[in-house]
């Protein structure tokens, strides 16, 4: 039975990765495993060779909705006009502590 | 660490165990199935030669035992030495070696003896590397009706070399401290341990706990004697050539 | 080249016409131009899309090929030193090879595609792996020359156009300086070592030397590929730029190793402020790289009985998947699989905490529409 390529390829799997405790999972790469256990697993041995992580999540692929590029305009450009929300919109006059 | 003789040659037979089953995982560089194996079986391949440097460091210079010995001279065991054959003999080595290295480092961890600190950082890698080996063995028993068939040739195939790791090995007990402390491995109880978590991971992947016997006929011993088996005076030759075509040689 | 129609065009709305099209390629068109990176989910030309495609599959190729001449010499590596280096150096190539599918993968293109082609001979691999590791030294000189240019060669590509690959490669760079170190203190020790171990190293460099020039491909005025790739920033110099640069950066490290270059044209050029070099048989070259190297045949016959050897594991695994996960067996390419393989937690030394998983905003690279 074997020899043809397989029908049954291996999914694809997002890892992210806490590089120490404290900081959240980052995205480290990508990897094909049969099932979530497995993914784990190759996520250790492929990301975390040069102790690189505390911790890993592992996520299908398919599993992610991602936002497009066509959306970008209408997703993030509206933050961009509310100046407001960060602190150096406000002006504080000199010599005002702890704020 | 004493220079007990006992204490040497137990270091020698555990470092030879970890020697030449690192030396067969590395056959595997550039044949491993998928790509992610790849990786997966050389961080255990190095996982054991760590292991090995360490334990034949305690006995002497490394290369002077790895490359000058004869074939006589090594006191592995004979399982860790048989052929990589295909994926499923190989992971049916792994189960049961990595099996008793694990229950057997994790006493010897907790013993507080001369290997305890050296056993208590291998155990969280021998711990990975039984993980390793039971997820496949479920994966590929009840995996398709030819890699079912295959696991179960494998897991029968080796099932003769599985007595052989129970013997007590000299100087392992007197490593865990004075005899009065009565620390010293209970090899029966190892031995149950061992069938009853292998039998357990067999069950679950769907395979026949092999019935044969688990030692050779022959009398005269095994690998911890010196005894092996012939494919590994094959494996030693290959491994030893280059280091003895140049006597004296730094690399 | 074949055009990737299944990769295509997938976030072009429905029905966008040429002027959309013409919009589309601008925007591309500055991002690039800006220096900004472009993302799997942006629009992209075809041919930039198919050109990345070529590029990257071969440079995971070659990583998984290049594994075969080194791990020809793990058995019988002469002390347990080096046997771990090399171990721990051809598993990084497999992982560099992951790193590498799968940053071609975000372009639409699966694994299992490009290995196929790899295996069939339709897509390359770089030549330098069709020569062979006939000594121990060759191991060093690989360390040292071909690691060496490879390294000249990609790390500029981590400032590449395309975000996937450039992360890809620094990534790789990063793991890849321990290769070219180990390789050079191993030919210092043979160079240093025995008169038999300094002859074994210096044949090596004999034979490596001019294979190595040869991995920067050919003179830029040759190079069918060349001028659009750095048009795209996927390239940021030329073949005989990069090639120059690794001249003049190997030439003293010859000299430091006690070990000469074969070649007699070889001299500091003080006029240019370079080293200048003899003519490269780029007849030789191509006859390699059309398949008639020393090694063409075994590197891809290994290769593939790797594979094919290799699917009843794959299989075994992926029934398995689908008998106990059932659901998380189906490709990543196909959207909106539930994931339902929840698994109790794993004895594994991982502490996935699911209560401050929502917090992670999954900023993905992947654009896997179909």
């Amino acid at each position: 039975m074997t020899g043809t390529a397989s029908h049954q390829d291996w999914p694809l799997w997002e890892v992210f990765v806490r590089s120490r405790r404290g900081l959240s999972h980052t995205h480290a790469g990508s990897l094909h495993a049969p099932d979530a256990e497995m993914a784990l697993r190759n996520a250790r041995d492929l990301y975390t060779r040069r102790s690189e992580g505390v911790s890993i999540w592992v996520v299908p692929s398919a599993a992610i909705t991602a936002s497009s590029p066509d959306e970008k305009d209408s997703f993030f450009e509206p933050a961009g006009d509310k100046p407001y929300r960060h602190p150096t919109f406000y002006e504080i006059p000199d010599g005002v502590k702890h704020l | 660490m004493s220079t007990v003789p006992a204490t040497r040659s137990a270091a020698l037979a555990l470092g030879d165990d970890a020697l030449i089953l690192s030396h067969r995982l590395g056959q595997w560089a550039g044949h491993a199935p998928v790509l992610e194996e790849e990786v997966a079986l050389a961080n255990i391949a190095l996982d054991l030669l760590g292991q090995a440097r360490i334990l034949l460091s305690l006995v002497g210079d490394e290369d002077e035992l790895a490359y000058r010995r004869e074939e006589r001279a090594f006191r592995n065991l004979q399982v860790v030495e048989q052929p990589n054959g295909d994926f499923a003999h190989t992971l049916a080595r792994q189960l049961y070696f990595s099996t008793y290295q694990h229950l057997l480092y994790a006493r010897l961890a907790a013993g507080g003896g001369a290997f305890a600190p050296l056993a208590a950082k291998a155990v969280k890698e021998t711990a990975y590397h039984r993980d390793h080996a039971e997820q496949w063995t479920l994966r590929l028993g009840d995996g398709t009706t030819e890699s079912h068939d295959r696991m179960q040739r494998a897991v029968d195939a080796l099932w003769r070399f599985t007595g052989e790791p129970f013997q007590p090995v000299e100087g392992l007990d007197a490593g865990l401290g004075t005899e009065a402390d009565g620390q010293g491995v209970d090899w029966q109880q190892l031995e149950s341990d061992w069938l009853a978590s292998v039998s357990g991971v067999l069950e679950r992947a769907t395979l026949a706990v092999p019935q044969g016997p688990r030692t050779g006929a022959w009398a005269a011993g095994a690998g911890r004697q010196g005894l092996h088996t012939e494919p590994f005076g094959l494996m030693l030759a290959e491994m030893q050539h280059l280091h003895r075509s140049h006597p004296g040689a730094t690399w | 080249m074949t055009a990737l129609t299944h990769a295509t065009a997938a976030h072009t709305p429905n029905g966008a016409g040429a002027q959309d099209e013409a919009a589309y390629q601008e925007a591309f068109d500055a991002a690039v131009a800006a220096d900004e990176r472009i993302e799997p989910r942006d629009w992209m030309p075809d041919a930039y899309r198919a050109s990345l495609v070529r590029q990257i599959a071969q440079h995971a190729h070659s990583e998984i090929i290049g594994m075969q001449p080194e791990s020809n010499w793990i058995t019988r590596a002469p002390s347990l030193r080096r046997k771990a280096i090399l171990m721990a150096k051809v598993q990084d190539e497999a992982g560099h090879g992951l790193y590498l599918y799968s940053a071609a993968e975000t372009l639409g293109t699966s694994r299992e595609e490009l290995l196929d082609k790899l295996h069939s001979g339709r897509q390359k691999y770089s030549s330098i792996f069709n020569y062979p590791t006939l000594t121990w030294a060759d191991v060093g000189a690989i360390g040292w020359l071909v690691d060496g240019a490879a390294i000249t060669n990609q790390v500029p590509i981590c400032r590449c156009s395309y975000g996937p690959y450039a992360r890809a490669m620094v990534r790789i760079c990063k793991e890849e300086s321990f290769h070219q170190r180990q390789g050079y203190e191993s030919l210092l020790a043979l160079s240093h070592g025995t008169p038999e171990q300094h002859a074994m190293a210096q044949d090596a460099v004999n034979r490596w030397w001019w294979p190595s020039l040869m991995m920067f491909g050919p003179p830029d005025d040759e190079s069918a590929h060349s001028a659009q790739s750095m048009a795209w920033k996927i390239k940021r110099h030329s073949n005989d730029e990069l090639r120059q640069r690794f001249v003049d950066i190997a030439v003293p490290q010859a000299e430091s190793l006690g070990l000469t270059l074969p070649d007699p044209d070889l001299r500091w050029n003080e006029e240019r402020g370079h080293y200048d070099f003899g003519a490269i048989d780029w007849a030789e070259f191509r006859d390699v790289l059309k398949g008639n190297g020393p090694c063409n045949e075994q590197r891809l016959s290994q290769r593939r009985r790797a594979h094919e050897e290799g699917a009843w594991v794959r299989d075994a695994a992926a029934a398995y998947a689908s008998k106990h996960h059932p659901g998380s067996s189906t490709r990543g390419t196909h959207p909106g699989t539930p994931s339902d393989a929840r698994t109790g937690p794993s004895d594994t030394r991982t502490d996935s905490s699911r209560d401050d998983r929502h917090t992670s905003t999954t900023d993905s690279d992947r654009g896997r529409t179909v």
